[in-house]
């Protein structure tokens, strides 16, 4: 069976499980808001907070992804079905972009959350001019988001201590796509007089750090899956 | 003679620096069926996960199903279906959609999902249960469809018995009969002596590592 296939099939049997238990929507947007309410309290200042959304909408997200991520894997490995995908020899590459594309559909709604949430309690204004931008700013760092965070959740998923392992492994890795996607949001939000033609270089990176992790993703899961 | 199904040599296999394996020698044709015994920790669910192409060998000669282990692991894993001691199920997915997509990962039809839910007796009240809400002996029996639906040339089973009743039993067995009769070769690794030796074509004795014929076979 093709790899796109097995990624299709992977990625629908995530969104089903997820349709089921509902813990995205139950547990890690509340978690999200909860981190964006946070935020608030703790700058409680308008002016600051509107300067500093963009950074704060990418943090929140950061975090709440490390909850995703580690229920990607333990669906995998509460009942050895990541060991059963092996023995069955279904295709790494296949469970990589089918986790990756399931992580990524997850990601792209908390992130229209926390952008309404930045909105609301930040009083963020969404500026017509930098709509494209934003939009393939979100595209580009979810895209990475979702390759890095199914590439260390694979590898952390067999480790001892994997709870506290995975935000240790991660967070540093994803600190690019945490500069770069900031930096264009605050561009396509216009934030701090910055405007859309400033954010496009850092489309280039968020697309590169994306292609990187996804080839490279591809081709090495197996091995960090494997015993 | 048609070549062996499975053919260890002297096979050594280490997990954590551990030997699990230690010298171990085993020869299985098609169409049999092996009982693995002997004591907790002697190696039996090491010598299945070897078959498996999940465990890498540090010396000997190991091939099964005409792939050399030494050389490419991986390659066997598609023709092979290991039931260890999880089940391999998506506790949130129900019963059919287990099925359903354990089958899927090999092509199966919809007639032969249909097939295992009703060979192991989950066709009517359990396909559309949670796992989650299902007894242990009712997620064994759902593994076993899984197995099933893969088509697998080698099975590797350990403790299949375990958590089922004697219903569930009785229709493993029959399974296994069934698979055998058609060409399939099975490795059962389990305690339960009396029912598996029943089952069983031939038994081989796992002690520290190695195997040993039981009863001059």
């Amino acid at each position: 069976m093709s790899t796109w296939r097995i990624a299709r099939l992977v990625a629908a049997k995530d969104l089903r499980i997820e349709l089921r238990s509902r813990v995205v929507t139950n547990q890690v947007l509340p978690f999200a808001a909860l981190v964006m309410v946070m935020f608030a309290f703790a700058l409680d200042n308008d002016t600051v907070l509107t300067r500093v959304a963009p950074g704060l909408v990418w943090l929140a997200t950061l975090f709440s992804m490390l909850v995703l991520v580690q229920r990607a894997f333990a669906v995998e490995s509460a009942d050895g079905a990541l060991d059963a995908l092996q023995v069955a020899g279904v295709r790494p590459g296949g469970i990589f972009l089918g986790k990756s594309i399931a992580m990524a559909a997850q990601l792209a709604v908390l992130e229209v959350v926390l952008l309404l949430a930045a909105v609301v309690l930040y009083k963020v204004q969404l500026a017509g001019s930098g709509a494209v931008l934003l939009v393939t700013t979100f595209v580009a760092a979810t895209t990475g988001l979702a390759f890095v965070g199914t590439l260390y959740g694979g590898l952390a998923a067999g480790a001892r201590g994997r709870e506290t392992l995975l935000p240790l492994l991660m967070l540093p890795v994803v600190a690019p796509v945490l500069i770069g996607a900031t930096r264009a949001t605050e561009a396509a939000l216009g934030t701090n007089g910055a405007s859309p033609s400033e954010g496009w270089p850092w489309i280039g990176l968020l697309a590169l750090f994306a292609v990187l992790f996804g080839v490279g993703g591809t081709l090495a899961f197996g091995s960090l899956i494997d015993d | 003679m048609t070549e062996p199904v499975v053919h260890l040599v002297d096979v050594v296999a280490v997990m954590g620096g551990f030997p699990v394996l230690a010298g171990a020698d085993l020869t299985v044709q098609r169409g049999e069926i092996v009982l693995l015994r002997g004591p907790n920790g002697a190696g039996k669910t090491s010598l299945l996960r070897l078959c498996a192409g999940l465990l890498p060998i540090e010396r000997g000669e190991a091939t099964v199903l005409g792939c050399d282990l030494a050389v490419d692991r991986t390659a066997v894993r598609p023709r092979v279906g290991l039931l260890g001691h999880a089940n391999g199920l998506y506790a949130d997915l129900s019963v059919a959609d287990n099925v359903a997509f354990w089958g899927a990962t090999v092509g199966a039809t919809a007639a032969e999902i249909d097939a295992s839910l009703t060979r192991m007796g989950l066709a009517t009240r359990l396909a559309g249960v949670r796992v989650s809400r299902l007894s242990a002996g009712q997620r064994r029996r759902t593994a076993l469809a899984c197995l099933v639906v893969r088509r697998a040339e080698l099975w590797l089973l350990d403790e299949p018995h375990a958590g089922l009743d004697a219903a569930g039993r009785d229709e493993l067995d029959a399974t296994l009969r069934e698979a055998a009769s058609s060409g399939a070769t099975i490795m059962v690794a389990s305690h339960e002596l009396e029912r598996a030796g029943a089952l069983a074509t031939r038994m081989v004795e796992v002690v520290g590592g190695q195997t040993r014929p039981v009863g001059g076979a």
